[in-house]
């Protein structure tokens, strides 16, 4: 008897038709060809999260951010009008790399009040209007208005910075994003300050990185030496069920239900979690953030754990019941490694308490990381001896085949839209 | 030398110069530098003053803590870092995790 009622189609998979139940193949994850196909069908036409505004404080703020992915190297900024932009890294000039510290492969981060060029010295504004020109004598007849830095579409929604690198997107973000991601406005993501960020590069493609985030039937197996026997027996026993799942292509949503640790004796959680009075579901004591939006545990699950939002093609907004979330990104860098950042961000501690119950949540965090990114490889490694190909999916597996539905769909779209194929 | 904890934690200044870090980076790289056995030394020591360091900081302003206070502050995360090898692990790094890292580039200041 499953513990959370299914749909009335029968399981959560099949209320999604176009998913279909039978077994998968992962081509998709193991060849530089299909990720060519990405680029030019995902990364190039989605809307990309690239950070939150808290990251631009100022006017003049910045930060480059390289998504390889699009093949694309950009600046964002605040300009004087205190409105974001973002514009291709690049001179006018001779194309040099605009805005690059030591060494032009890294990204950097700052304030200025003018972009200068360190090649000729070509000078530009936080809009992006060229505004001098070294020696502009020696040049022909040039109309400085028309040679600003090419603009990337930047729009901004709930504080997160999303561009687009199509020449015109086919949706703005509001559209794109939908009513099931749109619904989450009014959460306070601007009050969580306190950010803890990480980075790895993980052997693997980046699809199968988030179906690693996209189901937790994982967690009582690979995750289980993380807690104390007892608790860990009772929870590979009971295995892992989510009482909802929700498709609004292209984005994708899991809640969970809640574990109460701090109800539970202390044969069941770690001495560290009870002194600290944090883990990994977050400090115990929940913060108060008043009333939430409707978006958030949009099907009331009680008791409620989190919500995954899994936002497409490569972003993840994760919200804990206990009042703080985790974005993740995964950033491709070919067929079999991407760039893998997770933030994690909480209310600004009050007291040493609830900073060091923090601490625990983020290090606990780290922890179960590593467990995922070194399995991960090890998938990669075997999908790619090609000796296998047909793979089974549960139904708490939904949202990985989801997510590789959604993509063959966008590469099938495009090409068929530029006339590669019928 | 200066004491690097206030004086009413003088009995964990022997742990003082090796945990005392202010950020994850170091935090994690102190862990994987050490044995289980120093961490376990480490653990029984602080976790047994951790209610009292709690109850020491937390009469004071989290914004505006003293360098002494900082580095109390500081063991205590030092203590999470090492709580994981010492009731878990057994060993420094996660088993299973192999040459991977995930590291911390940015973090609350404290």
């Amino acid at each position: 008897m499953p513990r959370f009622p299914k749909p009335p189609e029968g399981s959560w998979t099949e209320r999604y038709p176009n998913l279909g139940t039978g077994p998968v193949s992962y081509d998709d994850s193991i060849t530089p060809e299909y990720f060519e196909r990405e680029k030019e069908a995902v990364f190039k036409r989605a809307w990309l999260n690239v950070g939150r505004v808290e990251q631009l404080p100022r006017i003049g703020s910045y930060f480059t951010k390289d998504v390889r992915a699009a093949h694309a190297s950009i600046i964002v900024v605040r300009d004087r009008e205190r409105r974001v932009r973002a514009f291709h890294n690049m001179c006018r000039h001779r194309g040099n790399k605009l805005v690059w510290t030591d060494d032009p492969k890294n990204e950097s981060q700052g304030i200025c009040r003018q972009f200068a060029c360190k090649y000729h010295g070509w000078r530009y504004g936080l809009d992006g209007s060229l505004t001098y020109i070294q020696q502009e004598g020696e040049f022909f007849d040039v109309d400085k208005s028309q040679w600003g830095l090419a603009p990337v579409h930047c729009e901004v929604w709930a504080g997160f910075i999303f561009v687009n690198f199509a020449q015109e997107p086919t949706q703005s973000l509001r559209e794109f994003l939908g009513p099931m991601v749109t619904d989450l406005e009014g959460y306070p993501f601007e009050r969580m300050t306190s950010r803890f960020g990480y980075t790895t590069t993980v052997g693997a493609n980046w699809k199968l990185f988030m179906d690693a985030f996209a189901e937790f039937y994982h967690a009582p197996v690979l995750h289980g030496n993380q807690s104390p026997e007892k608790y860990s027996n009772a929870a590979r026993q009971a295995g892992f069920e989510a009482p909802h799942y929700q498709i609004e292509r292209p984005h994708r949503l899991v809640s969970t239900s809640g574990v109460r640790f701090w109800e539970m004796g202390p044969d069941m959680t770690k001495p560290m979690e009870r002194l600290t009075q944090g883990g990994l579901f977050g400090p115990w004591e929940p913060a108060d953030l008043g009333e939430l939006p409707k978006g958030v545990n949009p099907a009331k699950c009680d008791p409620w754990g989190l919500d995954s939002f899994q936002l497409f093609p490569n972003f993840v907004i994760l919200i804990w019941s206990q009042g703080w979330y985790l974005t993740y990104h995964y950033w491709p860098t070919s067929y079999n490694t991407h760039v893998f950042e997770g933030n994690v961000y909480f209310l600004p501690a009050k007291n040493a308490r609830e900073r060091v119950a923090q601490e625990m949540s983020a290090v606990t965090f780290k922890e179960f990381a590593l467990q995922d990114a070194n399995t991960l490889e090890a998938t990669q490694m075997m999908l790619e001896t090609r000796y296998v190909d047909r793979f089974l999916l549960n139904d708490q597996e939904i949202l990985c085949r989801a997510l590789h539905t959604e993509v063959r769909d966008w590469i099938d779209a495009h090409e068929v839209r530029e006339g590669v194929r019928r | 030398m200066k004491a690097l904890l206030p004086a009413e934690f003088a009995d964990l200044e022997p742990f003082a110069a090796q945990w005392c870090l202010p950020t994850e980076h170091e935090r994690y790289h102190a862990r994987l530098a050490s044995t289980t056995e120093e961490m376990q030394t480490f653990y029984d020591a602080v976790t047994p003053r951790a209610e009292a360091a709690m109850d020491y900081l937390d009469a004071l302003s989290l914004d505006s803590l003293p360098d002494e206070a900082t580095n109390l502050l500081y063991l205590l995360y030092s203590m999470i870092q090492a709580s994981f090898p010492v009731e878990l692990w057994r060993q420094p790094r996660v088993p299973d995790s192999g040459a991977t890292s995930f590291d911390c580039f940015v973090e609350p200041v404290p």
